[in-house]
């Protein structure tokens, strides 16, 4: 009943409507909003800079005083130190923000990886079936199987050397089996029905079935997939750069944030605090626009349909 | 009515939240039932029919606000807590649910389910209870039922979990029995069996039931009295005989007119009723049917018409209710015109063949683990013709291939055993190009419009869809859009609007559109109606009936729906298990059926009519489907065959061992070794 | 039965092989043993490096694949070759093994335990109090990465012991050496707490989650209406009709999650001090123990493997509609 009532609203009016009644995606939202300005405008707001050494050497402008003494100061607004400093004297605040920008670029570059690969591989197979579909779901098992955190550790030292980009491609190459299961699934069914059938005795070529009837009829899949694939390629990238596998010095991520700040944690919790809980909220945020997303899409997907 | 109401409901109205407003499911409705009888309570989806059913249970979701009452044995129900509720659920008030498979619980037998409802409410040991509950299958016409009562529900066919939750409901011998869509999920036959039982189920614990439905055909062969109900209100309610022959709304008249009948001598113009059914969200102050009413006055958009007595027993909820009964007289009251048959005579030339046609499907076993364990033959090795102009039915229960055979044609490439010949061309020797092209001469209606529209494109562009695949010109793309719009009837400033805003027979309408894009020769029509609103198939039907007469295109026709195809179809092939048993021309087939399984195909067919179904001898067969996997030998249908069990033991050997094929018979093409009116 | 089992085990002896064998040959091309003799002080020559390096079978100067059938044929007779230092990887694999066992095992069963738990009493008390505070936690707590969490533990554990004065909480190590006895045992209790529950909390969070989701749809389905309409009350139904097919699905969770769990337990075991499996990879994969990581890989395979084949045989045996007679 109630199905035929929400056709008289549009489409995008429902979404929105319907997403932010929801409370906790909207908390998910401002929350990711801040984050985002933090990474892109943090850097800019302090005075000092993350790098400790450019071109010239040691860059002093990182440092308080010398770059061999007057570490460990507690935060404070007076002088600039937001966050605090740390052992060596670099500025907390201005390493957070560089190493949220890139722990938060590396989830977003690995989710819209992992996804691309999930839908073209979950389609591909779904659409054609037979021998492709057998082929391609037999690695997706492979590699469900295969320990995905050590073998990325093990070629730690491959790509460390070859920049982060390089980590980027071995997260989502590690990262997209499960959605592209969820597609396959989704295009198979698709496949069967009645529209899309349509289109095949009207004499619509295959390609344009997948671009036009098939991905338009994934998309709110895709897209919440895709959201809640960066809470899970954050997590994975602070992991390993926390155990050094991942983003390595001079660079700095939440991870390797949080792993130099842990030896001091109990004196000196400000080295790992902010990192620490700015890594929670961007998942955290993440996931529940995720969940708000799904909600908003489908709103019987999960909760109670009837009670 | 002369005893005291089992139970009585009184001024009842439910409603939900969502997301456009209040939904006003049952509106101050109030009704009585009685000791042993069947009351039809009848409605069209969204009419809130169900929804008064649960809540008699006290299986509405909690999100539901409930006023007015529910009394039995003086208590009223809506008033008990879960609690209480749950003694009277099951052992008062009982429910059979619509959808038998998931209905059971998967992972445990029936015999525990049917143990454990026994146990609720009776004081017996579990052993005792056990035995009662194949006592109770057997009772439901189970065959091995102590055995089978160790079975998991996926072990089962559709019917027979039916009989199941039939046996579950009278297991502890209640007093109302609500029976939701019964037979709806099943096939025809099986329907005659499980509305047999059902009946069978009353008598045996002298419970009422009421009978949820939809279609008018099941009600007038069950039920004493009828209860019909509109945009949440109780419409009209009277004895069913009463009711059928004189019906004071103009709703009624429209439903039972609108339906077409098996045993309809002539072909008339199926009376359609105008519009859709209201959403159940700010109706009008006025009477819900208003404005798809024939007989409508201005006065009947503001005053709401109340229930009231027309004549004895019947209850009538409209302001003109005097006055229907003259106007259905006098012809003003949906009028009918006889329709024009096609011209018999200028027979068409063949434009599609299907010669010796087979088709399998390899069958998998093992949800984790999947291995190839035989081989389904969907259709195997049937044959059949269609001519210009004309329109051929294919019918059949579920699993009998008739939409297999469909799709063979439809993919327009060479069978797996057999020929497909279009417009004097075989598919297996044509080449691409050709195929493409032969797509323009051949299209399709999906049954279910909700599925065959994509729900991310604007209708118009559905509409051309094909016209782009031709590279028709932008301009003439627009231009047969509207006309395309116009011709079945839908406005064409709608163009830019997706098929969730239209409703269930708008979009059959836009599918039919689409199918036409191209001026096809050959339609394929899968179940056009089936997935309909009774009162809007009419109107659908009409609509193809216009079609052909219009642009002489020819219909393939597959529907389960005997009466649909009585009232379509020229000629017609009767499949099952995945041969023709039967071929030729709609009259000789249905009046005179020769073999064994139209025969009784025919029988099952509800009629909508009290008088008629009541009186008519039924054949009701014996048994389900078959396994298309492991077909039966010989005739296919000899382990179901009425007319089997009276030859002498010879000739049913000769039945079982021997598989006839399709032979001349006064007309028709018959395969059976022992034809009817032979 | 027991052709789906043996046609299981098949399918997992293949998918073993070919996970080690990845392990394997990505360690041997990514990982430079050599590098850890080169710039010393004074420098190694180069002989006895390529000594050292032949004798462990690590000598990138030999093809990848002759080193790999090496070793191959050191596996099946049951030899995992030796480490980088010389020594057998059995050796340091049995000493490891327990250690991680001992977190893997509480981990995952009480994780999945009490995370089913708290999913179906979310689920029946819907938009309560307890649902509302386990739902908002467990979303906390799966946005946290394991390694925080057990920084937090480790915090707060020594904030606890400041208060009360004394060590309750061990924060290094899994016993204090020189006990004996009951003291011993309480003493490794001590020390086990922290790391187990770093464990603990995310499984509990994930099962948590699923179980509620799993239980709500299986409370709108119509077989528990049916078990209403019987006359069972709504809690007696979600007990005896809705649970075990709510439960069903977790099994197949439990095969996925397994190998996050062993993930998780190299970074607790590396916070905590524990000598296990997962601190044993990260020290092997800094100094370039081909073998080492090559030995883990094939443990954490055929444990996530055989966590699958668990899931598989549970689900067969609990759901009549994949049981295959």
């Amino acid at each position: 009943m109630s199905k035929k009532n929400e056709a008289s609203l549009s489409r995008r009016q429902l979404l929105r409507r319907r997403f932010f009644r929801n409370k906790s995606a909207v908390f998910g939202l401002v929350c990711l909003m801040i984050v985002v300005f933090l990474a892109v405008f943090g850097p800019s707001l302090s005075p000092w800079s993350w790098n400790l050494s450019d071109e010239n050497g040691l860059d002093f402008n990182a440092f308080t005083e010398s770059p061999y003494g007057g570490g460990l100061t507690a935060p404070s607004f007076d002088d600039g130190h937001y966050f605090g400093t740390s052992q060596v004297g670099a500025d907390v605040f201005a390493q957070t923000m560089r190493g949220l920008q890139k722990s938060l670029l590396i989830g977003l570059l690995v989710a819209v990886f992992s996804t691309s690969i999930a839908a073209i591989v979950g389609a591909s197979a779904g659409y054609l079936m037979g021998k492709t579909d057998r082929a391609l779901m037999w690695l997706v098992d492979l590699l469900l199987v295969l320990p995905s955190f050590l073998l990325l550790a093990i070629l730690s030292k491959w790509y460390q050397s070859s920049g982060w980009l390089l980590l980027v491609v071995l997260l989502a190459i590690f990262n997209w089996m499960i959605t592209a299961r969820i597609v396959r699934s989704v295009s198979m069914s698709l496949r069967e029905r009645d529209f899309i059938r349509a289109a095949r005795y009207m004499g619509v070529p295959t390609r344009k079935i997948i671009t036009k009837h098939l991905i338009p009829n994934m998309a709110s899949l895709l897209i919440i997939d895709g959201t809640l694939n960066v809470g899970g390629a954050i997590l994975s990238e602070t992991g390993l750069s926390y155990l050094g596998f991942g983003v390595r010095a001079p660079d700095v991520s939440l991870g390797s944030l949080i792993a130099e700040g842990t030896a001091s944690a109990i004196t000196f919790p400000w080295l790992f605090m902010f990192s620490g809980g700015l890594l929670i909220i961007t998942v955290l945020a993440v996931s529940l626009i995720g969940d708000g997303l799904r909600d908003a899409f489908d709103p019987g997907s999960r909760s109670g349909k009837k009670s | 009515m002369t005893s005291q109401a089992i139970l009585q409901i009184k001024n009842l109205s439910i409603s939900f939240p969502s997301e456009s407003g209040m939904v006003q499911a049952v509106r101050n409705v109030s009704l009585d039932i009685y000791p042993g009888e069947v009351l039809g309570l009848v409605g069209e989806s969204g009419s809130g029919k169900s929804v008064l059913s649960l809540s008699t249970i006290g299986l509405l979701p909690n999100s539901a606000t409930v006023t007015g009452e529910v009394i039995l044995n003086g208590r009223n129900l809506l008033e008990l807590n879960d609690q209480e509720m749950s003694k009277h659920r099951g052992k008062d008030i009982s429910m059979i649910f619509q959808d038998p498979l998931s209905a059971l619980n998967p992972v445990q037998t029936i015999g525990h389910q049917i143990a454990e409802a026994l146990l609720i409410h009776q004081d017996i040991s579990y052993e005792q209870a056990f035995q009662r509950a194949g006592e109770l299958l057997d009772e439901m016409r189970i065959p091995k039922p102590f055995e089978r009562a160790k079975s998991y529900p996926h072990e089962f066919s559709g019917g027979m979990r039916q009989r199941v939750m039939i046996a579950l409901a009278i297991a502890n011998a209640p007093k109302i029995i609500l029976a939701d869509e019964p037979s709806t999920a099943l096939d025809v036959t099986v329907q005659a069996q499980v509305l047999q039982l059902l009946k069978r189920a009353s008598e045996l614990t002298g419970a009422a039931v009421v009978l949820v439905t939809h279609d008018m055909g099941v009600v007038a062969g069950l039920a004493d009295r009828i209860a019909i109900m509109y945009s949440g209100r109780i419409v009209e309610e009277g004895p069913i005989e009463q009711v059928f022959a004189k019906p004071g709304m103009p709703y009624t008249v429209g439903l039972i007119r609108s339906i077409p009948r098996i045993d309809a001598k002539q072909k008339r113009k199926l009376v359609s009723i105008a519009g859709s059914p209201p959403l159940p969200v700010d109706l009008p102050p006025g009477c819900a049917f208003a404005p798809r009413c024939p007989a409508r006055q201005d006065i009947c958009e503001t005053k709401l018409p109340e229930l009231e007595s027309l004549s004895g027993e019947q209850r009538v909820a409209c302001l003109r209710k005097d006055e229907i009964q003259n106007l259905i007289a006098t012809g003003d009251l949906y009028s009918t015109e006889e329709t024009s048959t096609i011209d018999q005579s200028k027979s068409g030339e063949t434009i599609l063949s299907v010669e010796n046609l087979s088709k399998s499907f390899p069958v998998f076993k093992g949800a984790v683990l999947r291995r190839r364990i035989g081989s389904v033959h969907a259709v195997d090795d049937i044959s059949f013709s269609l001519s210009e102009g004309r329109c051929l039915a294919i019918v059949g229960e579920s699993g009998c291939g008739k939409t297999t055979t469909l799709l063979e044609i439809m993919n327009l490439v060479a069978p797996e055993k057999g020929r497909i010949v279009v417009f004097g061309k075989d598919v297996s020797e044509i080449s691409k190009s050709e195929r493409l092209a032969l797509r323009k001469d051949l299209q399709i209606v999906f049954q279910d419009p909700f599925a065959s529209l994509d729900p991310r494109m604007p209708i118009g562009e559905i509409i051309i869809e094909q016209l782009q695949v031709f590279k028709v010109p932008k301009v003439e793309q627009m231009a047969r859009m509207q006309e395309l719009l116009e011709i079945v009837g839908l406005d064409p400033a709608h163009a830019n609007r997706f098929p969730a805003e239209f409703s269930g027979g708008q979009r059959q309408r836009i599918a039919i559109a689409r199918a036409l894009a191209l001026n096809p020769k050959i339609l394929i029509l899968d179940e056009p109606v089936s997935a309909l609103d009774v009162s809007v198939r009419a109107g659908v039907l009409n609509l193809l009936a216009d079609l052909q007469k219009k642009l002489r295109i020819s219909y393939l026709l597959v529907s389960h729906d005997l009466s649909v195809v009585q009232h379509v179809a020229d000629f017609v092939a009767v499949m099952y298990l995945g041969s023709v048993v039967e071929s030729g021309p709609v009259d000789t087939v249905f009046n005179h059926p020769r073999h064994p399984y139209t025969q009784a195909l025919l029988s099952a067919v509800p009629i909508p009519d009290p008088v008629a179904e009541k009186t008519r001898e039924r054949i009701i067969l014996e048994g389900e489907l078959p396994s298309p996997m492991n077909p039966p030998s010989g005739c296919r249908f000899h382990n179901r065959c009425h007319v089997r069990q009276t030859l002498a033991p010879k000739d049913q050997e000769h039945c079982a061992t021997t598989r006839p094929v399709l032979l001349a018979q006064a007309g028709n093409l018959v395969a059976c070794h022992h034809p009817i009116g032979q | 039965m027991a052709s789906f089992i043996l046609k299981r085990f098949a399918n997992f002896i293949v998918l073993v092989v070919i996970a080690t064998t990845a392990g394997y040959l990505l360690a041997a091309i990514a990982l430079n043993p050599r590098e850890n003799f080169l710039g010393r002080n004074p420098p190694v020559p180069e002989y006895s490096i390529n000594s050292i390096l032949d004798n462990v079978n690590m000598n990138d100067q030999d093809p990848v694949l002759e080193r790999y059938g090496t070793w191959v044929s050191g596996v099946i007779k049951g030899d995992l070759g030796l480490t980088i230092f010389s020594e057998s990887v059995n050796n340091e694999f049995k000493n490891r093994i327990w250690v991680s066992f001992r977190l893997l095992i509480l981990g995952s069963i009480f994780g999945a335990v009490f995370g089913v738990l708290i999913g179906v009493i979310s689920a029946v008390r819907q938009y309560k109090f307890f649902d509302r505070t386990f739902g908002y936690s467990s979303y906390v707590i799966l946005s946290t990465p394991v390694f925080l969490i057990a920084i937090l533990l480790k915090l707060f554990a020594v904030f606890i012991n400041d208060k009360l004065g004394f060590t309750l909480f061990y924060t290094v190590g899994m016993n204090t050496p020189e006990l004996t006895g009951s003291a011993l045992f309480v003493n490794s209790l001590q020390h086990m707490i922290l790391p187990s529950l770093a464990l603990i909390l995310g499984g509990v969070a994930f099962y948590s989650r699923w179980q509620r989701n799993s239980m709500l749809d299986v409370l709108g389905s119509d077989h528990l209406r049916t078990a209403r309409a019987k006359g069972l009350n709504k809690r007696q139904a979600l007990f005896k009709h809705g649970l075990r097919v709510a439960i069903l699905p977790m099994a197949t969770f439990f095969a996925y999650s397994f190998g996050l769990l062993i993930a998780g337990a190299a970074f607790t075991e590396q916070i905590f001090g524990w000598y296990g499996m997962g601190e044993w990879f990260i020290r092997a994969v800094n100094t370039n123990d081909i073998n080492s990581v090559s030995a883990i890989v094939l443990f954490t395979a055929v444990l996530v493997l055989f966590a699958g084949f668990l899931a598989d045989v549970l689900v067969a045996a609990l759901d009549p509609r994949v049981r295959i007679r």
